[in-house]
């Protein structure tokens, strides 16, 4: 299984990420996600910053993928949409129907991502005959679902590579409205970039204190963390091609290092992570957890 | 404008047709619909005398297969697609590209419209629907501002539908995943968001507590309206320790001063939302947006006539209030 870094989900500056990209060109990857895919407001890197982060990255023989944004409003951001899937030096991954629609039409292979709704085979093979080379599931997709669409799949000779989302807070949610803002006081078009103050999200509790949903900006994320270590052999069994880490505002290097060594070495799983969850793979709850003995 | 109303059951549909609607649109007694409650909705003989009942009244029956079709479980919704045909209902209403797929090539005489639930919110995405499936509407998301509404009519290969009233959806619709974080079920897989059998409340010294799957999506005081759990209208905690409505309030939508430029724009139909609500409910809103279209060709606004509208639908609002929802900028 090939070890993928996912997209930045969240608003880092200019810098933060350069720097981020600096060290990730070092790390035991096999491949990675550049792009905004939450907010055309984020502008800290322009499309020529994102190609030249690429073909550095790329020069280290990790395969490159250009994520695309999830819910494509404006006329503005169709713009922009529509240069990334033309551009033929990197993959792009497609997160909106409009990427589809552009990507099919350039005859060239393309990432389906999490965020478009492809729930059964048929779906699936669709989008394969019209270029989708990759899939990652919706979120909430079980494991026993998954097997059964890429059997199905397998079966008609249409199957695409499978990459999971194996760890970090998982998208649940888009909206026209920014959560970042208004927790703020503040509305999406004088949000003064507020969600950079959030380099992980924004926590949200319930009135008891239970940690329950985290806030990025249009975007609305599970508050605990997905891990799904504990599921590696099964993973492996399945025939999944590749793992997606998250990126998080620290720790990252740590956790591909503890996906890596057990993909260099498969022994016994890594141990669950206190106060992750896994609920979604088992079939449950997305915030459930194994770990705590949750179904 | 073709005015569209929700029926979850027989007595709603003929509250709809009694009161003015041009079209009603129904769902099955299954979860290859998007209102999947218990009680809700049409078996085989009710869908055979919805038929009749709008034919005679001359209205169109749209019908609802807009849920995502589940790995091993197709033969559900390929049966859906059948019963609409075989009933010849006037549009079936899907979202999946596999129930597009199927119902375009084994019935290709069945027009299709694009559900909410297909989460279209651009010419681009409609194209990918249109040339594939020939769908010939789409109902939009309630992500869009005015503006963009305005652009993408402009645009658009086929007919747009908007949303005129009703409970707000604020994530866009047909990829929310809030519902199943919780209770491991929501709309695209089982047809429900906050499935009541999740629902639970609890009186208790502090109040009211309405929770979904154990977890305290919000807390009333006593005299405090208490609204259905569902996660994205809950109150939640801040770092700071502030408690709000972090996401949204409960309200309802209210596009009915917007009909002008909605008309204007080439919107063709507005969609009452619904399905789950009272045959009271449902004549009471169908009337009122009939009223308010059939007005829509005087010249002169009676703004008496106007204030009565927007307070009958305050009436049957959540929280008793309305909102532009997404087409106002400053909502967002």
């Amino acid at each position: 299984m090939r070890l993928n870094l996912g997209p930045v989900l969240y608003h880092w500056s200019r810098e933060e990420l350069l720097a981020f990209y600096e060290a990730a060109a070092e790390w035991p990857l096999d491949g990675v996600y550049i792009g905004e895919t939450v907010c055309s407001k984020r502008q800290e890197l322009k499309l020529r910053d994102r190609l030249a982060i690429a073909r550095e990255i790329a020069s280290t023989g990790k395969q490159v993928v250009l994520s695309t944004l999830a819910l494509v409003e404006a006329e503005s951001e169709l713009g922009v949409l529509q240069r990334i899937c033309e551009q033929q030096e990197f993959m792009v991954e497609a997160n909106d129907m409009a990427a589809v629609q552009a990507l099919a039409g350039t005859g060239r292979p393309f990432v389906i991502g999490h965020a478009l709704n492809v729930y059964n085979a048929r779906s699936l093979a669709t989008l394969v005959a019209a270029g989708g080379a990759v899939w990652v599931p919706p979120m909430e997709m079980p494991a026993a679902d998954l097997s059964r669409v890429m059997s199905q799949v397998e079966a008609r000779g249409t199957a695409p590579e499978v990459e999971v989302f194996v760890w970090g807070r998982q998208p649940l949610s888009y909206s026209a409205r920014c959560f970042t803002a208004r927790a703020e006081g503040r509305t999406k078009d004088d949000c003064g970039f507020v969600c950079s103050r959030y380099p992980d999200g924004m926590p949200l509790r319930t009135r008891e204190g239970e940690i329950l949903l985290t806030v990025n900006g249009i975007q609305v994320q599970g508050g605990t963390p997905c891990d799904l270590g504990p599921h590696l052999l099964e993973l492996q069994a399945m025939g999944i091609s590749a793992l997606r880490i998250s990126p998080a505002a620290t720790g990252t290097a740590e956790i591909l290092r503890r996906f890596s060594d057990w993909l260099e070495d498969p022994g016994s799983e890594p141990v669950p992570t206190p106060g992750y969850s896994d609920g979604y793979w088992r079939g449950g709850p997305g915030m459930a957890s194994g770990a705590s003995g949750q179904t | 404008m073709e005015l569209v109303c929700p029926a979850g059951n027989l007595p709603s549909l003929r509250a709809a047709v009694a009161n003015g609607a041009d079209a009603v649109y129904v769902g099955l007694r299954d979860g290859t619909n998007a209102r999947h409650f218990p009680g809700l909705n049409f078996d085989d003989p009710e869908l055979a005398q919805a038929r009749r009942i709008t034919r005679d009244a001359g209205v169109r029956l749209f019908m609802a297969v807009n849920t995502y079709a589940q790995a091993g479980r197709w033969q559900e919704w390929a049966r859906a697609v059948d019963q609409a045909a075989h009933h010849d209902v006037d549009v079936l209403i899907a979202a999946d590209i596999a129930v597009l797929d199927d119902a375009s090539s084994r019935h290709p005489e069945l027009p299709l419209h694009l559900s909410v639930q297909g989460s279209a919110t651009n010419h681009l995405a409609l194209a990918f629907y249109h040339e594939r499936f020939g769908i010939r509407r789409a109902v939009l998301p309630r992500v869009l501002s005015l503006t963009q509404v305005q652009r993408l009519a402009a645009r658009s290969p086929v007919e747009l539908e908007v949303f005129g009233f009703g409970s707000l959806c604020i994530m866009v619709e047909g990829r929310c995943q809030l519902s199943s974080w919780v209770t491991g079920h929501a709309p695209n897989t089982c047809g429900a968001c906050s499935p009541a059998r999740f629902v639970e409340w609890r009186d208790t010294e502090d109040g009211l507590e309405a929770r979904l799957n154990g977890q305290l999506i919000d807390r009333f005081a006593e005299g405090e309206a208490a609204g259905y759990p569902v996660v994205c209208k809950g109150r939640y905690m801040h770092a700071s320790g502030r408690i709000d409505h972090a996401l949204e309030e409960p309200v309802s939508l209210n596009t009915l001063h917007l009909l002008p430029e909605l008309t204007a724009a080439g919107v063709v139909a507005v969609k009452l939302e619904g399905r789950q609500r009272s045959p009271a409910y449902i004549a009471r809103a169908t009337r009122v947006w009939r009223e308010a279209l059939d007005a829509s060709d005087e010249p002169v606004r009676d703004a008496g006539r106007s204030r009565a509208w927007d307070e009958e639908l305050a009436a049957l609002s959540e929280g008793r209030q309305t909102t532009l929802g997404a087409l106002d900028r400053a909502w967002q």
